[in-house]
């Protein structure tokens, strides 16, 4: 009896000790995948901007620049409306991040915490403004537009783009205040705040992680948005609409340039705010 | 410090009243315990006194001042939370400190209350901790202090202990008597667990069914339990009950006779484990054991009396054995009779 337990047992604690070292591999080799799959990109792009003009057409690459240099980078900086587009871009985005937050927390709160006639139909109309390809209201768009005067200008495609990313932050916002315990804003009430003052004292400071991967999510929407930003502007483009007007005709290098100035904003931000994500996704990070 | 009044205090959820005309008085400083099974209405009507939920209809008065359309801040009460609710980005100290900061106290007033709070819960040597590092039983305690830090005229408490562990829910239970006592502070409290009820409350209100079926201090609740529901509910065997015939003013089971009251057909006999004694020569009610069970204390014989089911409570050394038939001394006056028909309790004469 015990030795036909002890056959049985002893297989399956080889396979039990055998697993966690396979499956560490199979993490790390994941893990180094993914990792390789975001930035062999990236660095091939830094490459291609700041390896000089005649690196681009280098074969085979060299892992490492050989001649290093800023050259096409600040030429790139330097041609007219560059830095205009940038500016105009970061404004645009900007802007969608504040207008997301504004209008899309409240609504998630609302969904959140008050049961109310409609709130299935609502949650589903949230959604529905994204049915709409922005192809088709390009052109009455525009129209309205010019008429508003808001045309040609960042806070348009500003409003353009929260359109895009409102519903994301509606929903997202939900989720995020569902999470938090309806007990922390009563003991709020009980022990003698305001509504207001509970949501500000207690809601928000537990609610910022969720906040900031919505604003990231938003302004990420906003920077990479490209038809919207080309039919709404002349003049005042962001830089994603500039760079694909100006970039057809350039140099490759200088297309690399383009492209390298377009991931920058994103991962400074993301860096900014990745205490936040973090603690959202539940790792700690010190 | 403020009495309270509920007067006939109704609580619909659509066409679901969760709480049918409850009334219920707590006197200034009294410890009143809400105690029934989940779903009887004890945790609405503690939001309800919160101001956390509105009632359908009805009143409550804190203090002599109607507060039934107040909100929570404005009702001069501090609350305990099932879930302790303590705040997970603020540290203990500025936890405790909460209700006071919003009361705008001065500095050193805040410094003063949360230090004295604090040494009452034994929490002072971590003050400066973030509640993610303290254990459950370590929460609980700011989550008491933090409600005593505001000296409430009324301390409201919903099932503060039930995510301890056995052994600190028994220990907090003894310190929060000792503390709330010493505060003097009007409380009510809810829980399920009658041990707690019984052991931290001047007088319980046993709830079911959204309405209270008997207010009384725990003794009074034990030996004379208002309704069948009480009776069974309380105490631990619950109480056994026994349908008997009662003819002429005695009921007769088996050769054993016992006084009755006159009122009703179905009689059923409302009889404590404990308190029927063995009897040493087999006379009395007599009683079938099926299972011995020894606890330590005592012995637990589960058995039948007259066919009927029954639970009774004998000294651990006594001696019997499953299958035996033993009989039971009962005092007439340790006994409820209850009208099989409405449930009540006969009252007694």
């Amino acid at each position: 009896m015990t030795t036909t337990a002890a056959d049985l047992t002893s297989p399956a604690k080889n396979r039990a000790m055998a697993l966690p070292s396979a499956r560490r591999l199979l993490l790390w080799t994941g893990l180094a995948v993914l990792i390789a799959w975001v930035l062999v990109p990236i660095y091939l792009v830094a490459l291609g901007a700041f390896g000089g003009r005649l690196g681009v057409f280098r074969w085979p690459k060299s892992i490492w620049p050989s001649d290093l240099s800023f050259a096409a980078m600040s030429q790139f900086l330097a041609i007219e409306g560059v830095f205009n587009a940038l500016l105009n871009s970061l404004i645009a985005a900007g802007l969608t991040v504040v207008f997301s937050i504004a209008l899309g927390a409240p609504a998630g709160y609302a969904l959140a915490r008050y049961t109310f006639r409609g709130q299935n139909a609502y949650r589903l109309l949230v959604l529905l403004t994204r049915a709409f390809p922005l192809a088709i209201l390009a052109l009455p768009l525009t129209v309205s537009f010019i008429r508003l005067g808001l045309y040609d200008t960042p806070f348009g495609v500003s409003l353009i783009h929260t359109v895009l990313a409102l519903p994301f932050a509606a929903l997202v916002t939900q989720s995020l205040f569902m999470g938090i315990p309806r007990e922390y804003e009563e003991a709020a009430w009980v022990f003698g705040c305001t509504r207001f003052q509970a949501f500000i004292k207690v809601i928000l400071p537990l609610a910022l992680p969720g906040l900031a991967a919505t604003a990231i999510f938003a302004f990420v929407i906003s920077w990479n948005e490209v038809f919207a930003a080309s039919i709404l502007t002349v003049r005042e483009r962001t830089l994603t609409a500039y760079l694909l007007r100006i970039l057809a005709e350039s140099p490759l290098h200088y297309r690399f340039a383009g492209g390298f100035i377009l991931i920058i904003p994103s991962v400074l931000f993301i860096f900014a705010v990745r205490r936040y994500l973090f603690a959202v996704w539940g790792i700690a990070s010190k | 410090m403020a009495d309270i009044v509920i007067d006939r205090v109704v609580k619909e959820f659509g066409s679901f009243r969760a709480l049918q005309e409850v009334s219920l008085t707590v006197n200034d400083g009294e410890f009143v315990a809400l105690l029934g099974p989940s779903g009887c209405g004890k945790t609405t009507l503690l939001r309800i006194i919160a101001g956390l939920e509105t009632q359908t209809s009805g009143r409550v008065v804190i203090g002599g001042q109607d507060v039934s359309d107040l909100a929570p801040r404005k009702r001069g009460l501090a609350m305990v939370f099932q879930n302790y609710a303590v705040f997970p980005h603020m540290t203990v100290f500025e936890n405790v400190a909460f209700g006071l900061r919003m009361q705008k106290a001065s500095q050193a007033d805040v410094k003063r209350k949360v230090e004295r709070a604090a040494a009452l819960l034994h929490i002072e040597s971590y003050l400066d901790r973030y509640p993610a590092k303290l254990s459950g039983g370590q929460r609980q305690r700011v989550a008491v202090a933090r409600a005593l830090a505001v000296e409430p005229a009324v301390l409201l408490m919903d099932e503060p202990l039930s995510n301890l562990d056995a052994l600190l829910r028994l220990e907090m239970r003894t310190e929060l008597k000792a503390v709330l006592r010493e505060a003097g502070t009007t409380t009510i409290y809810v829980t399920h667990d009658q041990t707690e009820a019984m052991g931290l409350a001047d007088r319980i209100a046993v709830m079911y069914g959204g309405k209270i079926d008997q207010i009384g201090s725990p003794l009074e609740i034990y030996a004379t339990p208002a309704t069948r529901f009480v009776g069974g509910f309380i105490g631990s065997p619950p109480m056994n009950f026994i349908k008997v015939a009662c003819s002429g003013g005695t009921a007769r089971i088996g050769e054993a006779a016992l006084p009755c009251p006159m009122a009703g057909k179905d009689l059923e006999l409302g009889l404590r484990g404990e308190d029927a004694a063995l009897s040493p020569n087999g006379s009395g009610i007599p009683f079938d054991v099926r299972v011995v069970e020894p606890m330590g204390s005592h012995l637990l014989l589960t058995g039948a009396i007259d066919g009927q089911l029954a639970r009774i409570v004998a000294p651990p050394t006594a001696k019997v054995n499953a299958g035996e038939r033993v009989g039971l001394n009962v005092d007439p006056s340790r006994v409820t009779w209850i009208d099989g028909s409405t449930g009540r309790a006969i009252a007694r004469a």
